[in-house]
């Protein structure tokens, strides 16, 4: 599938900062689903900082932008083309050892009820065991925006019953480190065609180290495997780890954040497709 | 005091490293022993160098005590430990290497790999990258500990940011100041060179992008850390700056340092700050101390970060054990000096041991340090035992025991006069380019009687340590 992304980011301060830092994950990885074939990512008024490959195959580019400043615009565009490998994430380079993802978070920590969630899931072959994991975290917690926030945990988010990408994510990691399966939080973007679910289109999902087959991706908000309409960016133990960007702003008064991303098939003049736009604002 | 080791006498007679001291010792007068201890304690506090005792209350900024009795080696003794040392040095330095590469020692099946892949000191945000002239720990202190004449062995290794390395200096400068004949009468070997050393370990391991000099600097959590002394004495030393994080900033892939003159860029950081807090961007967000976008720098090889970020993973307790395994892992050679036997809680038939021998073993935490949430069995009353005993039963994973050793004593000046008291070492290796080491260490003592505790958050006090040349 050839897919074209635009992802613009805007932060606006209601000081001007005296300077931001951003670190970005906003390159798709390397993989045999996907091959790039046009990126470009770009920061208003910013200075490229260094770059490189980390450990997990991700790609990392520093940025840092002088002040005064009072808006800062992200913007990420570009081409790729996708296909189903079902989930397995096959030719990706990288150095950590699956056991390093075993490690919990406080976003990803098991309570009881995670525990009996991933207990309730469980299958003596591995494969079924992830699905069945993931098949369970679906049902327990249902999509719904508004509801928890970017701090909510696994165990909160259990709780409620409801929940977004985020949610569902950091609840299957909880599960799947829980019973043994190592497990990271992946960020990308997902076309969610005509009749698809109404997801964002800036995505999130969850990928478990399976015996005898590696990393595979599991989304249990869209209750599949990440297929052709799914980009992969970076991977973390949890949503914070692995976010597409992580930055400071130096003296800036409160931060005020809009995202709006556009995944569309390329050539397309599908109207269905429109961009999907997250608007928050959150104290700094 | 009987069955442990004076490492001043054998039997009856003096042995040869302190026959003069012997002399010394018998020439002073107790009048003229208390005047030059109050000199000691007045020159220490006018130069200000103290030690914050955490989580006992009292004086934050108390005065380590000094004792005036030096402990000495002669020189084929301490050719034994600098060797033992610097191999040491090495294969943690391999270890750190390998596990953040191919982690081949895993593979070998040589350590588990839960020890390495899930303890908290290991830090994925480095795997893959090999920092300059592959070195992860710069000052390597490794404390020793002497049962007998010939025994040493290694009780912990510190790879991250150990500190006292200004006591060993300090002590050495107020001896001299205080007993300028002892240096003529002993052919003591200098370590007033280590700020040089440091400096010049620091400078060899400065990135590829630095085409010229590099600028080395101290990163300090702030004048409130218990170390703070020590951070802005070595500055002073070696001639470079004492920065904050909010002197340092990021920026087109290199750090830069404010200055009244404009930005500096900085080549070679050696942190005083632990790996949490060095990049909100990378660690904890809420951290003030560090630099933000630090560690991207750092990956992409812009700078160089002493110690690297990540290299606690080496000196965790529960790693320790297999320090042993890891000399004849990547150096092929035998260790040349031992560790201390050590039953891992974790592994159920050393549970069991370490439960039905409590009063006769030490306790400690795997990730605890200073002293702090330890049980010494035959010192310990049997309420404290069997409250330890459901700590480990508990969470077993946390804890280690080894023997009670019998550390070593020197003659120590204490109230009543000269007594032996016990003590410990712990010299500081540096690794850059080379391997090195300065003849000497922090010798810490425990003046409490019978205390086998040598930390100074516990009661310890410094003495300065002597190499004889041959």
């Amino acid at each position: 599938m050839l897919l074209s992304i635009d992802h613009v980011t805007t932060y606006r301060y209601d000081s001007p900062a005296r300077g931001v830092v951003q670190s970005h994950r906003l390159t798709p990885s390397r993989f045999e689903g996907q091959r790039v074939l046009g990126w470009e990512v770009t920061v208003s008024g910013g200075v490229e900082g260094g770059s490189f490959r980390d450990g997990a195959g991700d790609w990392v580019q520093g940025w840092s932008v002088k002040g005064p400043v009072e808006e800062i615009e992200v913007r990420v565009k570009g081409q790729i083309e996708t296909s189903d490998t079902a989930g397995i994430l096959k030719g990706h380079r990288e150095m950590v050892a699956p056991e390093a993802y075993l490690r919990d978070t406080p976003a990803t920590e098991a309570d009881e009820a995670l525990r009996l969630l991933a207990e309730s899931a469980r299958h003596d072959e591995p494969l079924s065991f992830a699905h069945a994991l993931a098949f369970a975290v679906a049902g327990a917690i249902a999509y719904k925006p508004g509801v928890t926030d970017a701090h909510t945990t696994a165990a909160e988010a259990l709780a409620a019953g409801e929940g977004v990408c985020q949610d569902h994510a950091h609840a299957l990691i909880a599960c799947a480190r829980d019973v043994g399966f190592p497990a990271r939080y992946v960020s990308g973007y997902l076309f969610a065609d005509a009749d698809g679910a109404p997801h964002e289109a800036a995505h999130a999902w969850a990928e478990l180290y399976v015996p005898g087959y590696g990393w595979i991706g599991f989304d249990p908000a869209n209750r599949c495997c990440p297929d052709e309409r799914y980009v992969r960016l970076g991977s973390g133990l949890d949503a914070r780890e692995a976010a597409p960007i992580r930055g400071t702003a130096r003296g800036a008064g409160a931060e005020h954040l809009e995202v709006a991303v556009s995944v569309q098939p390329r050539d397309s003049v599908k109207s269905t497709a429109s961009p999907s736009v997250a608007s928050q604002s959150q104290a700094q | 005091m009987s069955g442990y080791f004076n490492e001043m006498y054998d039997g009856k007679s003096v042995r040869s490293p302190y026959a003069r001291l012997s002399d010394w010792m018998a020439s002073m007068p107790a009048d003229r022993r208390l005047e030059k201890q109050a000199e000691a304690e007045a020159l220490f506090r006018r130069i200000g160098i103290t030690f914050a005792v955490y989580g006992e209350g009292g004086d934050p900024d108390r005065l380590i005590p000094f004792d005036m009795f030096p402990r000495v080696f002669t020189g084929s003794e301490w050719a034994k430990l600098e060797r033992g040392i610097k191999q040491r040095a090495r294969a943690l330095n391999a270890f750190l290497v390998d596990v953040y590469g191919r982690a081949e020692i895993v593979r070998a099946g040589r350590i588990p790999a839960n020890l390495v892949f899930q303890n908290e000191a290991y830090e994925r945000a480095v795997c893959g990258f090999v920092p300059p002239k592959g070195v992860y720990s710069h000052i390597v202190g490794v404390d020793i500990v002497r049962t007998g004449p010939t025994d040493f062995h290694v009780l912990e290794d510190n790879c991250r940011t150990p500190s006292g390395v200004s006591y060993m200096l300090e002590s050495r400068e107020m001896m001299m100041r205080m007993f300028p004949e002892l240096f003529r009468e002993n052919r003591i070997e200098p370590v007033d060179r280590y700020p040089e050393v440091l400096r010049r370990t620091l400078a060899s391991v400065a990135p590829a992008k630095c085409d010229r000099e590099p600028t080395v600097v101290i990163l300090t959590p702030g004048h409130f850390n218990s170390a703070y002394y020590e951070h802005s004495f070595l500055a002073d030393l070696m001639g470079v700056e004492l920065v904050e994080g909010a002197d340092l900033f990021v920026e087109g892939g290199f750090v830069w340092m404010r200055t009244t003159e404009g930005p500096k860029r900085v080549d070679v950081i050696y942190r005083r700050i632990d790996d949490a807090f060095i990049d909100p961007l990378c660690f904890r967000p809420d951290s003030m101390l560090g630099v933000p976008g630090l560690m991207d720098v750092y990956r992409s090889g812009g700078v160089t970060i002493c110690s690297a970020p990540g290299a606690g993973v080496a000196d965790d307790k529960a790693i320790y054990t297999y320090v042993p395994e890891m000399v004849r892992f990547y150096l092929g050679e035998e260790p040349i000096i031992p560790n201390v036997q050590t039953w891992k809680c974790a592994e159920a038939d050393d549970l069991g041991h370490v439960l039905a021998n409590l009063k006769d073993l030490v306790v400690k935490e795997v990730h605890g340090s200073g002293g702090y949430g330890m049980l010494v069995g035959p010192k310990s009353t049997k309420a404290q035992i069997e409250e330890f005993r459901e700590l480990i039963k508990a969470d077993p994973s946390n804890y280690i025991a080894q023997p009670t050793l019998a550390l070593s004593t020197t003659p120590t000046f204490v109230e009543e006069g000269i007594a032996p008291r016990h003590v410990d070492l712990r010299p500081y290796c540096l690794v850059g380019e080379r391997v090195e080491l300065v003849p000497g260490g922090l010798t810490r003592v425990a003046l409490r009687e019978g205390s086998l505790v040598v930390n100074s958050s516990q009661g310890g006090g410094v003495k300065d340590t002597w190499v004889l040349a041959e």
